[in-house]
């Protein structure tokens, strides 16, 4: 029992030391090929289309939910603003398919109805470019985490203070995307898509090719963030998270650290979002704001955000539960789903990646 | 190694997903790519789809339209159903989600295979599922009015329209001569985009704007835009806040000294069921423009009012969305009934002209524009909650939602 009180995700240096050089990186490399299997051969044949869809849709969480899991597992940043990356991402990805479906110097549907413009405003027009827009979706987070990082971690400020700086962010782009309404759709964001590079989106085929390409970048988002765990910069990263100055008097710089989690988790966030749009078809202020980017955090918390699938398996299944409680009982899911959250975090601290270790260290106890 | 396989992994699915591209149509290529989800029609009983948001903020007031679907699907069931087949009702939650919304409503298109979806209210679910709908030819009835500048083929529009709602009311003001005016509204899409047609309204009719301020959705503080009324001077205020905001509004507006006799407030979004939850002491005579009223006259609206209150409570209202939710279920049925099938090519061809004694009067869909023709009312708020009449544009007034009617009105769309 005395194990079990220790385990929670805070666990002492030496703990976590531990835990590195154990055999958890080669049971994280089982489970990634497992869930390539169940993603690659299994998801496709079990599921109907439609069901199919609804998990491209989860894997765009998951996907930023890997990037929350390094941050804030390994690093002990808690970003409650991932929103606002996946959102960057999303808007780029959604401003070159609206340019894309409107033609060669056409304007937007949506512009036309309600912007009364002559012109496409000049930050619309890069994104007409694939060759911009693409890298755009990822780059763009990326460049905006590395301004407000450098800020921010240089300043020292962490905790709590960081985790309400970054909501605040997010509430402030969400609130400004819904002002330029003639500009970015405002409240309805932007949706009708047609095409997806010259693909119909309409066509069944063409879904499930979206499918794949999630499914692809999920497993190489959980590659590079496999590879940066167990590099030495990912045992670093522990260290800043469990004793700051520790690493600071050892002569590195634990900003610089921070800097890089959190910068590559906005570049997941932002892939995560472009994806999202294709898979869903619609992006809006709604899913950037405060709440979906607590949202994101409690999938991490639920599957374990120490883990390097747990955050996956979290955010994935907090998105099931979220579908198919509110098909079953449309009037109760939200207690549902807040009463498993409530669950999870008195019951299983470490989230449902360490349902196995707590079942394997029961039947020992009973052995 | 592990990582060696995983590069090795990762090539494979590459090479996977370059094979499968190769499959899926391009656009434009196949107009008729996806045939449509056919609707499952073959046994007694016939589905049809609730989407309305059940939780969220949406929740209170998106309940009571779903409630009042519910009622004219039992009404039908009980008088027999649909070309002899029952309807069996599948609710779904949209939980004031806009993404939600969309999923929804593909679930109940591809898995439950309904015959027609019924909900909908803020623009921007309607947005979010619009291309699930045309995707799958299939067909919704959006029983809310809304900001027009719309016409999907696969939606059917029993709210007003602009010209049904926001022009009468400012007709009205015109009429009692209230020129100036100031603008209130939540900040999203519907109040910005009335606010612009109210604006070339205005210009055109020498009715002066004097301000127009946005609130957030579900915010309460509106000291700042209550001050900024009140100095304005204005004869009138037209109001488009959605929702909480509207009671913090209407408090802050009574204490700051001003009535509904110095400078009366018209609202779009303030029905029955808002007075309640508002407070009838802060709206006492204020106006509001509808089509429908608890109080409006006819042996339709009676049987209406009395089931809705045996089946929901005595002390529930009922208001211009249930009603056109309710009727919207009808005219379905009425469609189906003289297209003589379920399927949604031969409804929308059997679509015009199709009337039904509704609750708020004759009403009649314009197979045009797939709206239909509704009365406009001007009501008053009374201190029992309930709102009376005091203006009607006589007859069903045709929709119009890009306002080509109006010489005002060009450039707006």
């Amino acid at each position: 029992m005395t194990s079990t009180v220790e385990r929670p995700v805070s666990a002492p240096p030496a703990a976590s030391r531990r835990r590195f050089v154990s055999k958890a990186p080669l049971r994280a490399g089982a489970g990634l090929a497992a869930a390539a299997v169940l993603l690659f051969a299994v998801a496709p044949v079990a599921l109907s289309d439609f069901r199919l869809s609804l998990l491209a849709k989860y894997l765009c969480f998951a996907m930023v939910a890997v990037g929350i899991g390094l941050a804030w597992g390994r690093g002990g940043l808690l970003t409650l603003g991932q929103g606002v990356f996946f959102g960057l991402g999303g808007y780029a990805m959604a401003m070159h398919m609206k340019l894309a479906d409107a033609g060669p110097g056409q304007m937007p549907d949506f512009m036309l109805l309600y912007g009364q413009l002559d012109a496409l405003p000049w930050w619309w027009a890069p994104f007409r470019s694939p060759y911009f827009a693409l890298p755009a979706t990822v780059l763009l987070p990326m460049l905006v985490a590395f301004l407000l990082g450098s800020l921010v971690f240089r300043r020292r400020v962490r905790g709590a203070y960081f985790a309400i700086l970054s909501q605040a962010l997010a509430a402030a782009l969400a609130i400004f995307l819904i002002g330029q309404q003639g500009t970015t759709g405002g409240t309805n964001g932007l949706t009708d898509f047609q095409g997806f590079f010259g693909y119909d989106l309409d066509d069944p085929v063409n879904q499930r090719m979206v499918y794949f390409i999630v499914a692809g970048s999920l497993l190489a988002l959980l590659l590079i963030a496999r590879q940066l765990i167990k590099s030495r910069y990912g045992e670093l990263l522990v260290a800043v998270r469990d004793s700051e100055e520790r690493v600071r008097f050892l002569g590195y710089n634990p900003a610089n650290v921070k800097l890089v989690a959190y910068v590559v988790a906005a570049g997941m966030a932002g892939l995560a979002g472009a994806l999202f749009v294709p898979a869903v078809g619609i992006i809006n202020p709604a899913l950037i704001g405060i709440v979906p980017s607590i949202e994101f955090v409690i999938g991490v918390a639920v599957g374990g955000r120490a883990t390097l699938l747990g955050p996956v398996i979290g955010a994935v299944a907090v998105a099931w539960a979220r579908t198919t409680l509110s098909e079953e009982f449309p009037a109760a899911w939200t207690y549902l789903q807040g009463l498993l959250f409530v669950l999870v975090v008195a019951f299983l601290p470490g989230g449902l990646a360490s349902v196995y270790r707590l079942l394997k260290e029961r039947r020992h106890g009973r052995a | 190694m592990y990582s060696l396989r995983g590069r090795r992994t990762g090539a494979l699915l590459i090479a996977v997903a370059l094979a499968l591209t190769a499959c899926g149509s391009k656009t434009g290529e196949n107009e008729s790519s996806s045939s449509g989800a056919v609707a499952d029609t073959s046994g007694d009983t016939v589905k049809v789809g609730l989407l309305n948001s059940l939780s969220g903020t949406m929740a209170i007031s998106e309940v009571t339209v779903r409630d009042s679907i519910k009622l004219a699907v039992e009404e039908i069931n009980a008088s027999g159903g649909v070309l002899g087949k029952k309807l069996e009702p599948i609710s779904e939650d949209g939980a004031s989600d806009w993404p939600t919304f969309a999923e929804k409503a593909e679930k109940l298109i591809k898995e439950d295979r309904v015959a027609a979806v019924f909900g909908c209210w803020t623009s921007a679910s309607r947005k979010a599922v619009k291309p699930v709908f045309e995707e799958n030819k299939a067909l919704l009835f959006y029983p809310v009015q809304y900001e027009g500048l719309e016409q999907s083929p696969y939606i059917f529009y029993t709210g007003a329209t602009t010209n049904q709602q926001i022009v009468p009311g400012l007709d009205y003001l015109k009429s009692q001569g209230k020129t100036s005016v100031y603008l209130v509204g939540s900040d999203y899409v519907f109040p910005r985009t009335a606010n612009k047609i109210i604006k070339a309204y205005a210009a055109a009719n020498g009715m002066t704007i004097l301000g127009e301020d946005y609130a957030p959705l579900g915010s309460t503080e509106f000291g700042t835009i209550v001050n900024k009324v009140k100095a304005s001077k204005a004869s009138a205020v037209f109001n488009t806040l959605n929702g909480d905001s509207n009671v913090a509004f209407f408090k802050e507006y009574k204490s700051a000294g001003l009535t509904a006799a110095t400078m009366p407030v018209v609202s779009v979004s303030i029905a029955e069921e808002e007075v309640k939850s508002i407070g009838t002491q802060y709206l006492a005579d204020q106006l509001t423009a509808w089509n429908y009223y608890q109080t409006t006259p006819g042996a339709a609206n009676e049987k209406f009012v009395k089931a809705y209150k045996a089946k929901y409570g005595a002390d529930k209202p009922t208001s211009d969305p249930m009603e056109a939710a309710y009727v919207s279920v009808y005219l379905w049925k009425a469609m189906v009934e003289k297209a003589g099938s379920f399927e949604v090519a031969k409804v929308k061809a059997a679509s015009d002209g199709v009337t039904f004694e509704a609750p708020e009067g004759t009403v009649t869909i314009d197979g045009a524009t797939q709206h239909i023709y509704k009365t406009a009312r001007i009501g008053k708020v009374g201190g029992d909650g309930l709102i009376t009449e005091v203006w009607n544009s006589g007859s069903p007034v045709k929709p119009d939602p890009y306002l080509k009617g109006y010489a005002w009105a060009t450039g707006l769309s």
